[in-house]
């Protein structure tokens, strides 16, 4: 019994990362950033607007929150889309109450097929991120390049002849991505992408056709994972949010800006029982006067105004 | 295949010698941060695939890269607070990729150990001299970097062959004798060191090395909340320390920097950590530190007690 000989041999063991998209660097170690008016803290509330076709195809993995029952499966499909047509207009009214400056991704095909949701969404002067065309259509390594490019070109080009205001971010379903997937992006004029979670701020990434900077747009404090994934309960959730939130609060007074990116989904949080919890939430962060509540795209030209902070 | 794992005893925590530590102390505590690298396209293995996704799997990796990036100067930020150094457990090829995590964990005095190559090269299906190049690489490549003489082991992503332990002892004998590989992390049979036989004979043990207070098996496995796990902290080291009275014990938390350093869980660590070192009669301890007492202190009654509970000594 044994392996072939170059499950011993390391090519790629040398300085750095194992590839080149970015730079190796420390967070703690980065120049410090400020943001506008002095503030420490920038938190992004960003929410996702999702599409789980009923005939799954599932390739090549079954997407996260999606079909899991024999067709049809009408208890995740109509529990998916309860979020569009019930849970995002109690985000909304939240969002409102709390002033907040929304960011949504959005899978393009269900921007385009809900004008009435889009409107409404456009009226919250929010910004809106391309979060492919649905939840069935992953990117993903091995996948055919021209297909992919297509998928992305059609995701990008409808929500922007949808929408009123620039389209510059990218949000990959189940932040699954193919080798070429950011060279994709920057070809189709994308700025920044969410997909990379190794950072609490933005930082530069490398593409084919010029750069992009990342935004990690953080998983592990997502209502779908805190509450869907894990099964802890609401209360437990809005404790680690505002737990997160005091500790970014205080490593940005001591080492410079850093940015909370809160995702949230509203077919989770905007249940009945649920919505009390984003209430809670919002409330807390807007009480602190340290905050730059801001949408995606204004962080990142706030972050790549201070040059040689991208790393 | 063995029906028995067989490189220890029975060996009841009834009745035993007493430990005794430094000062008197009822519980060394160490900390053993796991300070890792996966890669993002790693070669394939027939027995345990690296990522549930085809490469690149982001989810996975990114995450495990905000540690580097991220986490490991937090954690270090909050050993520092409450006087604790740091036992890495290491995928040695971080040395190559990020020297500026392993310049901070020396200045420290923190200790390193073999946990490998890279976290994605498993030692599932390596022949036993393939195995021995591995752990004699990764011996030599912390001596390398740090100087250090690894005296411990935690195999890659907990893959293990039957003869994992006794190529370790083998490995660290051949380059360091005694100076080298004489503990592992791998067993979880007790709350104190213990004999382990290896086969060149050598003085070797097990350190305890809790998975259950194992930040990653609490957080991605067990998925419990993090204030939880605060308390899960302090009810383990309660019990140690009460129990440390009679004979000295040991408490391990192994963390991951891409789970226990995120903002939303740093809160309870620190809390658990400041309720713990709040405590006079605990030693502050490295795992190496903690096996050399054992060794030197404790190691030959312990022999002569299993013996006698398994009827060899009257």
């Amino acid at each position: 019994m044994s392996l072939d000989k170059d499950y011993l041999e390391y090519p790629k063991r040398g300085y750095g990362h194992d590839h080149d998209r970015y730079e190796w660097s420390m967070l703690a170690d980065r120049p410090a950033v400020s943001w506008p008016g002095d503030k420490q803290l920038a938190v992004w509330i960003n929410t996702s607007l999702q599409f789980y076709p009923l005939n799954q195809q599932g390739k090549p993995f079954k997407v996260p929150n999606g079909m899991t029952m024999p067709y049809p499966d009408l208890r995740h499909f109509t529990l998916r889309d309860y979020g569009n047509r019930v849970g995002i207009y109690r985000c909304l009214k939240a969002f409102e109450r709390y002033g907040i400056r929304p960011t949504f991704a959005i899978n393009s095909q269900l921007a385009k097929d809900t004008p009435y949701l889009l409107d409404q969404l456009q009226a919250t002067g929010g910004e809106f991120i391309c979060h492919g065309w649905n939840m069935d259509h992953l990117h993903y390594g091995g996948q055919d390049r021209d297909e992919e490019a297509e998928l992305v070109q059609r995701s990008v080009d409808t929500l922007r002849s949808l929408v009123d205001s620039p389209v510059r971010g990218w949000l990959s379903p189940a932040k699954n991505e193919s080798w070429n997937t950011p060279d994709l992006l920057t070809e189709n004029g994308i700025e920044y992408c969410c997909d990379w979670v190794n950072d609490d701020m933005p930082y530069g990434f490398r593409t084919d056709h010029g750069p992009l900077t990342m935004m990690p747009l953080t998983t592990e404090i997502e209502d779908q994972f805190v509450i869907g994934q894990n099964l802890h309960s609401e209360d437990a959730w809005v404790e680690q949010v505002k737990d997160a939130f005091d500790f970014l609060l205080n490593e940005a007074r001591n080492q410079g800006g850093r940015m909370l990116a809160l995702n949230i989904h509203p077919w989770m949080i905007g249940q009945p029982h649920r919505i009390a919890s984003l209430e809670a939430v919002l409330e807390y962060i807007t009480g602190h006067s340290e905050i730059w509540q801001a949408t995606a795209g204004d962080i990142v030209d706030a972050f790549n105004a201070q040059s040689g902070k991208g790393n | 295949m063995k029906e028995s794992l067989g490189v220890y005893d029975y060996w009841p925590y009834h009745n035993r010698p007493k430990i005794e530590w430094p000062n008197g102390a009822r519980v060394a505590l160490w900390v053993a941060p796991n300070i890792e690298f996966y890669e993002l396209d790693p070669p394939a293995n027939p027995h345990r695939k690296a990522w549930p996704q085809p490469s690149p799997a982001l989810p996975g990796y990114t995450i495990r890269d905000y540690g580097n990036r991220v986490g490991h100067r937090r954690q270090m930020d909050l050993l520092d607070k409450y006087g604790i150094r740091g036992s890495v457990s290491l995928s040695v090829a971080l040395c190559e990729h990020h020297p500026e995590i392993i310049d901070r964990v020396c200045e420290r005095g923190w200790e390193l150990f073999s946990h490998g190559i890279y976290n994605t090269r498993y030692t599932y299906g390596l022949s036993e001299e393939q195995e021995m190049e591995m752990i004699r690489d990764s011996i030599e490549t912390i001596y390398r970097h740090s100087g250090q003489k690894c005296a411990g082991y935690l195999a890659p992503a907990l893959s293990h062959s039957e003869r994992t332990l006794d190529l370790f002892a083998e490995a660290g004998s051949d380059l360091f004798g005694d100076d080298a590989g004489f503990y592992t992390c791998d067993l979880f049979h007790d709350d104190q060191p213990t004999p382990v036989r290896v086969r060149n004979g050598k003085r070797f043990i097990s350190v305890p090395y809790s998975l259950e207070m194992n930040d990653t098996i609490v957080y991605a496995v067990n998925k419990v909340e993090p204030r939880h796990y605060g308390t899960m902290l302090k009810r383990h080291f309660d019990r140690l320390y009460e129990e440390g009275k009679e004979s000295g014990t040991v408490m391990c938390i192994p963390t991951h920097n891409y789970q226990v350093s995120c903002p939303h869980r740093m809160k309870a660590f620190e809390e658990a950590l400041e309720y713990i070192t709040g405590h006079s009669d605990v030693w502050l301890a490295t795992g190496r530190e903690i096996a050399e007492h054992y060794l030197t202190h404790s190691y030959d009654a312990a022999l002569e007690d299993i013996k006698r509970k398994n009827g060899g000594v009257q």
